[in-house]
Order: structure tokens, then C-alpha cells, then sequence
């Protein structure tokens, strides 16, 4: 996934001038994951460059260049960082567009690398999406496959609004596909049928999507049960529609994210649920999500959820 | 660096007023350089092998750590340290058990296995902060600690140590600016190694150095050459010195070379000239102390030839004895994130120790530190 994301950024510098990337070692070293692998040696260090050490400094210039006719896509080296800048852009960012009334637009994109699997423990395995998606103002987009990450990012950038992009780390290495060359984009809000299946619906996003996925497979093996897996790809603003179909239609809903569970994006999904469609439910909503305490290094593939917890909790709903 | 205050030279030649120091507290000095360059070399090999995720070289800034540690009362001063500051554990006598569990994440680890390698925790023999891994975090942490001894009216201070690139966060300039207007007893060192990982210090500051930054915030800033230990020593005496007299805070930048990669996954070759490394080689703070303590009478090849050996050997030793030592029980997930576990968190835990027990299959080990 980390090629198309670098592929991505060079197609779109390629088609617009005024796309920029800055942040901590995205410039000769090409960011720690090489997402900006040879920008710099391609576009030059005005277009592509290294910053101080300051995620603050980093979002805050940011807004200035949106706010100037720049689209700048800002990099936070693990998504762990990101809290330094949190008042640019929970205050700044995400306010500027409904305090100036229209005057003033940032269309700024931050991309940042977020969630476990590399055993960064505690403070590079975060997986803070939901803090943004309850900021009104602010779009947050997770993709989990090269083909979305590409037409994503791209879409997140042309984009007149500031845009989260958290890029699932684990999946960075993984996920080889076919990437078409050149310009194309992914619609922001539109979930993604990853499966097919009318037994139960699992929503899901980022590095959750394989695992689900899997689970799927698992129960199709042992139960014969078609599951449906939904990748919600773009959090703010949500497919409500696509969401609420797909329970109806099913009944039976599963939704899995590897962040908190108290306040996490589940509760999100099972309150429109439960708001829009609770006479469809034929079981209880289930979530299945990393546990509420910090995320923790020697133990985090107990915290993480897998195929087998998210197998169990289809088979919960299956059977209720 | 004619600005700058050094002792030893770079062929080993003493230029300037050597601090008094008991022979016995200069081969302390000598062995915990030795004993990092040991900790480093068999991290690389652990790392190499799959056994731990990561480490941070500390090769080249050892006198920093090590000059600072040696001006410090451990029984009454606190540090929050930078990861970049293993000599400084060494000489104040941390135990090597205890880092290596941190470096396995093992059940007895401090950190009980929440955390990457070298974000050590200790209370003793020293108040080391533990470490986090959002830069700058500590220093403004390091005012308030210096703040509660003042106003108790103790007489310990805080040492907080962080690297150039960490000059940029906010908490740099909130605490200095803090430790300014209330006079707290700080001293604020800046390891500055010239590299931020990839970014080198001329892209980190258009200050002429990062001592003078104390100026803005009314704090004397002081740059000492951070590979001569002997200096960093007097310099950061002297600043300990003022603290406990309650004269204030300092910073001082102690100008240094990370002769590694950031980590042990970083390829530095891809972003640092050979050249800035052959320099900096010739510049290596171990050989120049080693040759100065030579010429003293203080260390002859066969001293240190054992000395060398036995650092070896002791760092073998107790990383064969935390790789041994089971893995955090299950439990420890859930526990410490409050004094008393809420009823939703207790429910979550003893729902994943149920998941576990009922299938005996482990879980698969994965994931690599790409940095
Ligand atoms: C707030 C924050 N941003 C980014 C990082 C990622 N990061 C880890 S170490 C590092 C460079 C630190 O440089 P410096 O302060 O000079 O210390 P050194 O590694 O050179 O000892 C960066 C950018 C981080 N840990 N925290
Ligand atoms: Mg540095």
C-alpha cells in the first residue's frame, strides 16, 4: 500500500502545482515508511520537504498555505504524534471555513500512519481516528487497500475541506494489487462491499478489513453462512444509507475496529442502527474492538483483534 | 568550535583546566562508556536476530550522558531524560537487569511490557523518569519536578536531557520559558547530535546554536564539546551548581555526533555524508578519554582490555537472563491505566483471559519496527 500512496502523491504534484508535502523526514530519506520516497529528487525541495520537529509547527504552517492557495498534504510521522498539533487542528483547521464564513478554506490534507502491528507499542500503534471524526469540520478517510489509498488520497487532496488520511501501517507492506497508472480517484463517502453475503454484515475499516475478511472465509468454511464485509473507507462524512441498507438487509451486524471501544466509531455505527433500523435487528449489535486501555507492546497481539475474536462474535449474532 | 568549552582535545592532549576528580569516579566515568558501547553491540546483535524489535545507538554521545551523570547527586536530583542517554544509567549505577528486561518487555520489566525497548522507568537508585516516546514531553515535566523540591525547600534539582531535533517541540520552549520566570532549579542539556533522525540540525534551527536560545527566555545558555567529558562535567557542575543555590535554570548544548542510524533499523548511509562520519570518527569521545586517562596513569591496554571483557560479559549475561523470563501475564493489559479498574474494564479483561485460556494455539508473532 505504501507504493500507491507514494504513487498517488506523485501523480497528483504531477497534475497540480500547488500540492505540497512537508513534515519530519519526508524529504532525502523519504519518510520513515518511504510513502515520500524520491518526491524530493523528482519535484524539488520546494515541493517536497523536511520540517523542524514541530507536528504544531507542521499543521499550523499547513492551514496558512491552504489558507493561500496552496494544497498542502501535511505528513505526521506516526499518528501517535499528532496531539501536539491537535488545537491547529481541531481549533484552526476544522473552524475555519464556518468562523469566516466561507472567507476563509483550508483544503489541507494530513496524512498520518496509525494502528498496531509493528510493535510499536504504546505510542506508535494508536489509533486515534475517533477523536477527529467527532470534530465537525474535518473529513477522516481510511483506506485499506493500494487501489483506495491511491484514488483516496488523491480525492482527500482536491478536496476544499481539511482530510485526515490515516494510513493503516500494518498494511503497508501487504495488499499487492494492481494499481492503475495516472490519475484516478475514489469517491470520499461510499462504503466498499469487500464480500458479499446476506447472513450477517461486519463493518469495518483500515487493517480491520483482512481480518474481518478472513473471519468471513472462517464461518463460510464451518457454517456455510454468507457474511457481507463492508469497508467503510471514509468515516466523516459516512454512507449512512450504505450502512443502514446493508443492516436491513442482513439483520445481524458486526462492527470491528482495533481503537478503544468506549466512544469508538462502533458506538457510531450501532447508534444509527439502533436509531434507523432496530425493528431489522435479529440480534443484539456486536462490536469487537482493542480494549480501553493504552495499547501495549509485548502483549499487543492479545489487544489487537483477530480473525478468531471477530469469528466468535459473527457466530454470537448468528446464533442469538 | 572556538566558542566552546573544552578540556580534552581531540587527540586525547589536555588544553584546559581539568576538573578534580578522584580516580575512582574518572574509571566510573571510563566503564559506563564502555559499558554502553557493550549494550550497544549486543542490542545490534538481539536486534539482528529477531530477539528484540529495537534499540538506539548511543555510540559517539557517551561523554554527553556521561559528563552530565557524574554532576549529579543521585540520591536527591531527578532526571527526565532523552532515550539517547544510556552512559548517564550506567555510571549512575541503574541495573543492566532491569534495562535488559525493558529491551525484552518481559514480566518484570518496569514498564511491564507497555512500551518499546529503551523507555526506561526507575526510582531507584535515581528518579529516571520513564521514558515517552512524543519528544519534548519531558522537559517542561522537568520544571515542575524542580518546582515541588523549591518549594519544599529541598535541595535537589532536575536534570532534563533531550536532542537537537526536540529544540522544536513545544515543550522545549514552554518549559524553558517556565523554568525562566519562576527560577525553578532545572538544568536543561541538549544532546545535540547534529541529526534528527533524517534531518540534520541546520534544518532544525536558524539559531547560530542551540545554547543562545536560552537568551530569549532569560536563561544563560552555555555550549560545551560534547564528546570531551571532562568538559561536559564541569559544565554541567557548574550549572547544578547554581541551581541548588537557587541562581536558576541553564541550558546548555552539548555538541555531539550520533556515530549510528537512529535506531538499529535506520540506515544512516542513505541520508549522512562518509565524510561527516570519517570526521566525526576521529573525534570519538571514548579514544579521547581513554588516551587522556592513559597518559594519566589511570588505565593501561591490559585494564582495559579486562575492563572490556567484563562489560562484555556482564551485558551477555543479563541479556541471556531477561530473554529468559516469561512474558507479562495477561492481566497486565488492563491494569494501571487507573488506580481502581472501572466495572467496564474489568468485564473486558476477564472476557479476554477467557478467550485465551479456552484455546491454547499461540498467537502469532508479527510486526516489524521500520524504525
Ligand atoms: C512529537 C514527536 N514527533 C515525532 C517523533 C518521531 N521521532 C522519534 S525520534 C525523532 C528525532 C529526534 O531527534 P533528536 O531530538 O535530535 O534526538 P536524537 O534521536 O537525535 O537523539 C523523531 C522525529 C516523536 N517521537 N515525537
Ligand atoms: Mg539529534
Amino acid at each position: 500500500m505504501v507504493q500507491a500512496v507514494n504513487d498517488g502523491l506523485r501523480t497528483i504534484m504531477k497534475e497540480d502545482e500547488s500540492v505540497l508535502v512537508m513534515g519530519e523526514d519526508v524529504g532525502p530519506k523519504g519518510g520513515v515508511f518511504l510513502a515520500t520516497e524520491n518526491l524530493t529528487k523528482e519535484f524539488g525541495k520546494e515541493r517536497c520537504f523536511d520540517t523542524p520537529l514541530s507536528e504544531d509547527g507542521i499543521i499550523g504552517v499547513g492551514v496558512g498555505l491552504a489558507m493561500n492557495g496552496m494544497k498542502p498534504v501535511c505528513e505526521i510521522q506516526f499518528q501517535d504524534f499528532i496531539y501536539p498539533a491537535f488545537d491547529q487542528i481541531v481549533s484552526e483547521a476544522a473552524k475555519m471555513r464556518y468562523r469566516s464564513g466561507g472567507q476563509y478554506t483550508v483544503p489541507m490534507t494530513i496524512r498520518t500512519p496509525y494502528g498496531g502491528g509493528i510493535r510499536g507499542g504504546l505510542y506508535h500503534s494508536q489509533s486515534g481516528e475517533a477523536y477527529f471524526a467527532h470534530t465537525a469540520g474535518l473529513k477522516v478517510v481510511i483506506p485499506s487497500t493500494p487501489y483506495d489509498a491511491k484514488g483516496l488520497l488523491i480525492s482527500s487532496i482536491m478536496d476544499p475541506d481539511p482530510v485526515m488520511f490515516f494510513e493503516p501501517k500494518a498494511l503497508y507492506r501487504a495488499g499487492r494489487e494492481e494499481v492503475p497508472e495516472g490519475m484516478y480517484t475514489v469517491d470520499l463517502s461510499k462504503v466498499r462491499e469487500v464480500t458479499q453475503g446476506g447472513d450477517a454484515v461486519v463493518f469495518c475499516y483500515g487493517a480491520m478489513v483482512p481480518v474481518c475478511t478472513e473471519a468471513a472465509r472462517r464461518i463460510k468454511e464451518s457454517r456455510n453462512k454468507d457474511i457481507r464485509v463492508i469497508d467503510l473507507r471514509t468515516l466523516m462524512p459516512l454512507d449512512e444509507e450504505a450502512v443502514l441498507q446493508a443492516a436491513r438487509d442482513c439483520g445481524r451486524v458486526v462492527m470491528v475496529h482495533e481503537a478503544p471501544r468506549f466512544c469508538g466509531y462502533g458506538s457510531e455505527i450501532s447508534a444509527l442502527i439502533a436509531e434507523n433500523a432496530i425493528e431489522y435487528m435479529e440480534a443484539p449489535i456486536k462490536r469487537v474492538t482493542g480494549f480501553d486501555t493504552p495499547f501495549p507492546n509485548t502483549l499487543e497481539n492479545y489487544y489487537l483483534p483477530d480473525a478468531r475474536r471477530v469469528f466468535d462474535a459473527i457466530e454470537e449474532v448468528l446464533d442469538f | 568550535m572556538s566558542d566552546t568549552l573544552q578540556i580534552i582535545d581531540e587527540s586525547g592532549k589536555k588544553v584546559g583546566k581539568a576538573p578534580r576528580l578522584k580516580r575512582e569516579t574518572l574509571l566510573r566515568m571510563y566503564r559506563a562508556i564502555v559499558s554502553t558501547r557493550s549494550f550497544d553491540d549486543r542490542c545490534m546483535k538481539l536486534q539482528r536476530t529477531g530477539r528484540i524489535g529495537f534499540s538506539i545507538p548511543n555510540k559517539g554521545v557517551e561523554a554527553t550522558s556521561v559528563g552530565a551523570a557524574a554532576a549529579l547527586d543521585a540520591a536527591q536530583d531527578w532526571i527526565a531524560p532523552h532515550y539517547r542517554d544510556f552512559a548517564m544509567m550506567f555510571y549512575l549505577g541503574i541495573d543492566v537487569n532491569g534495562m535488559f528486561d525493558n529491551m525484552f518487555g518481559n514480566a518484570d520489566d518496569n514498564a511491564v511490557g507497555r512500551q518499546m525497548p529503551v523507555h526506561f522507568s526507575f526510582r531507584d537508585p535515581v528518579n529516571w523518569l520513564s521514558i515517552s516516546s512524543p519528544l519534548g514531553t519531558q522537559i517542561p515535566q522537568a520544571v515542575g519536578v524542580a518546582m515541588a523540591m523549591k518549594q519544599r525547600g529541598e535541595k535537589g534539582i532536575a536534570l532534563t536531557t533531550f536532542g537537537d531535533g526536540s529544540t522544536s517541540t513545544l515543550g522545549f520552549h514552554s518549559g524553558l520559558n517556565f523554568a525562566g520566570v519562576f527560577g525553578s532549579p532545572v538544568v536543561f542539556l541538549c544532546q545535540n547530535n547534529q541529526w534528527a533522525i533524517s534531518c540534520p540540525s541546520e534544518e532544525q534551527t536558524a539559531s547560530e546554536s542551540y545554547a543562545i536560545k536560552g537568551e530569549a527566555y532569560g536563561i544563560p545558555g552555555i555550549k560545551v564539546d560534547g564528546n570531551d567529558v571532562l568538559a561536559v562535567y564541569r559544565v554541567v557542575s557548574e550549572a547544578v551548581k547554581r541551581a541548588r543555590a537557587g541562581e536558576g535554570p541553564t541550558l546548555i548544548e552539548a555538541v555531539t555526533f550520533r556515530m549510528g542510524g537512529h535506531s538499529t533499523s535506520d540506515d544512516p548511509s542513505r541520508y549522512v555524508e562518509q565524510s561527516e562520519f570519517d570526521a566525526w570518527e576521529k573525534r570519538d569521545p571514548l579514544f579521547r578519554f581513554e588516551t587522556w586517562l592513559k597518559s594519566e596513569g589511570h588505565l593501561d591496554d591490559e585494564k582495559i582490555a579486562a575492563i572490556r571483557a567484563e562489560t562484555d560479559a556482564e551485558m551477555m549475561a543479563a541479556a541471556k537472563a531477561a530473554e529468559a523470563k516469561p512474558r507479562p501475564k495477561l492481566g497486565t493489559i488492563f491494569s494501571d491505566v487507573w488506580e481502581q479498574m472501572p466495572p467496564h474494564l474489568d468485564a473486558q479483561m476477564n472476557a479476554c483471559i477467557s478467550h485465551f485460556a479456552e484455546r491454547d494455539e499461540a498467537v502469532d508473532e508479527k510486526g516489524e519496527f521500520p524504525l
